[in-house]
């Protein structure tokens, strides 16, 4: 199912990103075929969250090359990545507060989706009912508590209509109902052939979606497998216990 | 939140939308309303008296600068400080322009081509700064773009200019200002209602409140920002060569680039309530009587604009208009997007 037949859909080169003196992400290899969905966990201050901003343009990269079906995307803007199908949402939200939720959704339908007029709206609603947030479409977004506002995170990478999908930490803090709700939205996304990228602390949800696990420590990838696999080797277990094979 | 927990959620089931309205019937009644009441104001040159005419002139180009500023600072996130460079330059083109034999009437319109020209190559400039560095940016591009002017002797140098040729018939000549400074409002007014009702519009309010978000969703940030700078400088230039022609000239060029300009224009938005389009249409009414009242009371006119400007900001943050708006929702230029709820959700 992941053979490598075709081109992958995301390929991270070499990927380095540094803030000043301080090394990020180093040596980051990464492909994801078509309709993978593929896990991202490690500790705080891993790079996780920075490894989606460089691949979503958010974040300019020191090294490296970011191609996108083959496309060479490392010096594209965030915009552009978006209207050429990766959706992302933020690890910490960041909603248009004096906007409504459905404007918020809207952005997304017409400049990553490149929709217009009832098209976008259609989406936009589409991506509402799909996030269970229709029922405060009208409220505006910066008045929303923070589940509300991850949702909205997520219903507007939707309203993209993202090939590839990048999740940053939408479970935390949901409780169990909520998850699996959630899980279930993100596995018919898959289902419908969504090309998908989730970092979660909340590993019980991650594992019910994901084919493949990374895990990434100290700005680089430490193992990359079968999800349970990974989970169970020891090298994991170091990075969230610390060192205690001495 | 807690209402949709059981609803089930997928993204394949097929289900009815609800509708969105974007004002309906109060868009279609705000328009018409506003096209009768321009319709009655261009035809009060044929009915009042002059000295009606005179003053609303002021008031029409207050409320032109006012919703520039308005779109700019309260749509597009960009507080400028330097808008008198358009409005100045915006008086000094009608000058040039005006020498080559056109009018000064249709030179307005040319004007405001000329000077958004000019504020393409401007913007590059002013936005390789950001936040309150934008804002003093803008303001020393204005001082630099009044010592360029002032090096032109053809320009009267330092000691400011008359218009060489103009309607000589003063009551004919009132009635042409009086209707140039309604066309400029009437085309800033619609001029920026109409934007905003566009994609670009909600471009401009989601870059506004997160450029990140905003580029991570697809909006070409920097495209929709220079759109707004560029028409907000054709529109003060425009509003620029009003006060040029209302004055027949320009008295000195530290006037019309004067800083006060960008002052009154937050002023007005402030008080009439920033990031809504009939905010600034009241923050100018409220100076215009402001300015015709307490204008001759020499300080106390400066203590009463600093209260009005203390005192909304302490207790109406939103400002006059926009307070109203959103305890109400009342909109006479809506913008905003209403998703219209069904009653599907009480079945589920």
């Amino acid at each position: 199912m992941t053979a490598p037949v075709l081109q992958p859909l995301l390929e991270v080169e070499n990927l380095a990103v540094s803030f000043g003196a301080l090394n990020v992400l180093e040596d980051v290899e990464l492909a994801v075929p078509r309709g993978q969905a593929v896990g991202i966990v490690g500790p705080n201050g891993a790079g996780k969250s920075t490894l989606l901003s460089a691949i979503s343009g958010v974040e300019p990269v020191t090294r490296g090359t970011v191609r996108l079906g083959g496309r060479d995307v490392t010096r594209a803007s965030a915009a552009q990545r978006c209207r050429l199908g990766v959706g992302r949402s933020f690890q910490i939200p960041r909603p248009f507060g004096d906007l409504t939720v459905f404007e918020n959704v809207l952005v997304g339908a017409q400049r990553g989706g490149g929709l217009r007029g009832t098209h976008a709206r259609e989406q936009a609603l589409t991506a509402l009912e799909t996030t269970g947030m229709l029922p405060v479409a009208n409220k505006p977004a910066g008045g929303l508590p923070l589940l509300g506002r991850k949702r909205l995170e997520l219903a507007r990478a939707l309203a993209t209509a993202p090939e590839l999908l990048l999740l940053d930490e939408i479970a935390g803090g949901l409780t169990e109902s909520e998850a699996d709700e959630l899980v279930g939205t993100v596995l018919s996304l898959k289902e419908a052939g969504v090309t998908i990228l989730w970092i979660e602390h909340v590993v019980k949800a991650l594992v019910q979606v994901v084919d493949r696990l990374v895990c990434l420590a100290y700005g680089r990838i430490r193992v990359d497998g079968d999800p349970h696999k990974v989970l169970a080797s020891p090298e994991v277990a170091e990075v969230y216990l610390g060192g205690t094979t001495a | 939140m807690t209402a949709q927990t059981t609803a089930v959620v997928s993204p394949a089931a097929p289900s009815v939308l609800p509708a969105v309205r974007r004002g309906g019937l109060a868009a279609v009644l705000g328009l018409t309303g506003t096209l009768l009441v321009l319709l009655v104001m261009a035809s009060l040159p044929y009915v009042v008296d002059n000295g009606v005419t005179t003053q609303l002139v002021k008031l029409c180009y207050l409320i032109a600068l006012a919703s520039m500023w308005n779109l700019l600072a309260g749509y597009a996130g960009m507080v400028s400080m330097g808008q008198q460079a358009f409005i100045g330059l915006g008086a000094y083109t009608l000058f040039v322009v005006n020498d080559h034999g056109i009018n000064v009437y249709a030179g307005t319109l040319v004007v405001s081509a000329v000077v958004a020209l000019i504020a393409w190559p401007v913007s590059y400039i002013a936005f390789r700064l950001r936040g309150g560095y934008f804002a003093v940016g803008t303001w020393v591009i204005a001082e630099v773009v009044r010592l360029i002017v002032v090096r032109f002797d053809s320009l009267g140098a330092a000691s400011g200019r008359n218009i060489t040729t103009i309607t000589a018939e003063p009551v004919l000549r009132q009635a042409y200002t009086y209707w140039l400074a309604l066309a400029v409002m009437a085309a800033a007014l619609l001029g920026t209602y109409l934007a905003l009702r566009s994609r670009l519009g909600l471009d401009l309010q989601a870059i506004r409140d997160d450029e990140t978000a905003a580029g991570s969703l697809g909006v070409n940030v920097t495209r929709g920002k220079r759109i707004i700078y560029i028409a907000a400088a054709g529109g003060c230039a425009a509003a620029g060569a009003v006060i040029c022609v209302n004055s027949l000239g320009v008295a000195s060029p530290s006037q019309i680039f004067g800083v006060q300009y960008t002052a009154l224009m937050i002023f007005m938005v402030v008080i009439g309530g920033i990031g809504t389009v009939e905010g600034p249409v009241i923050g100018a009414l409220v100076y215009f009587l402001l300015d015709k009242y307490f204008a001759q009371s020499g300080v106390w006119y400066l203590v009463v604009i600093g209260a009005a400007a203390i005192a909304v900001s302490l207790y109406l943050p939103r400002g006059l208009w926009g307070t109203l708006a959103h305890r109400t929702g009342f909109a006479i230029f809506p913008v905003t997007h209403k998703v219209l709820q069904t009653t599907r959700r009480d079945e589920a």
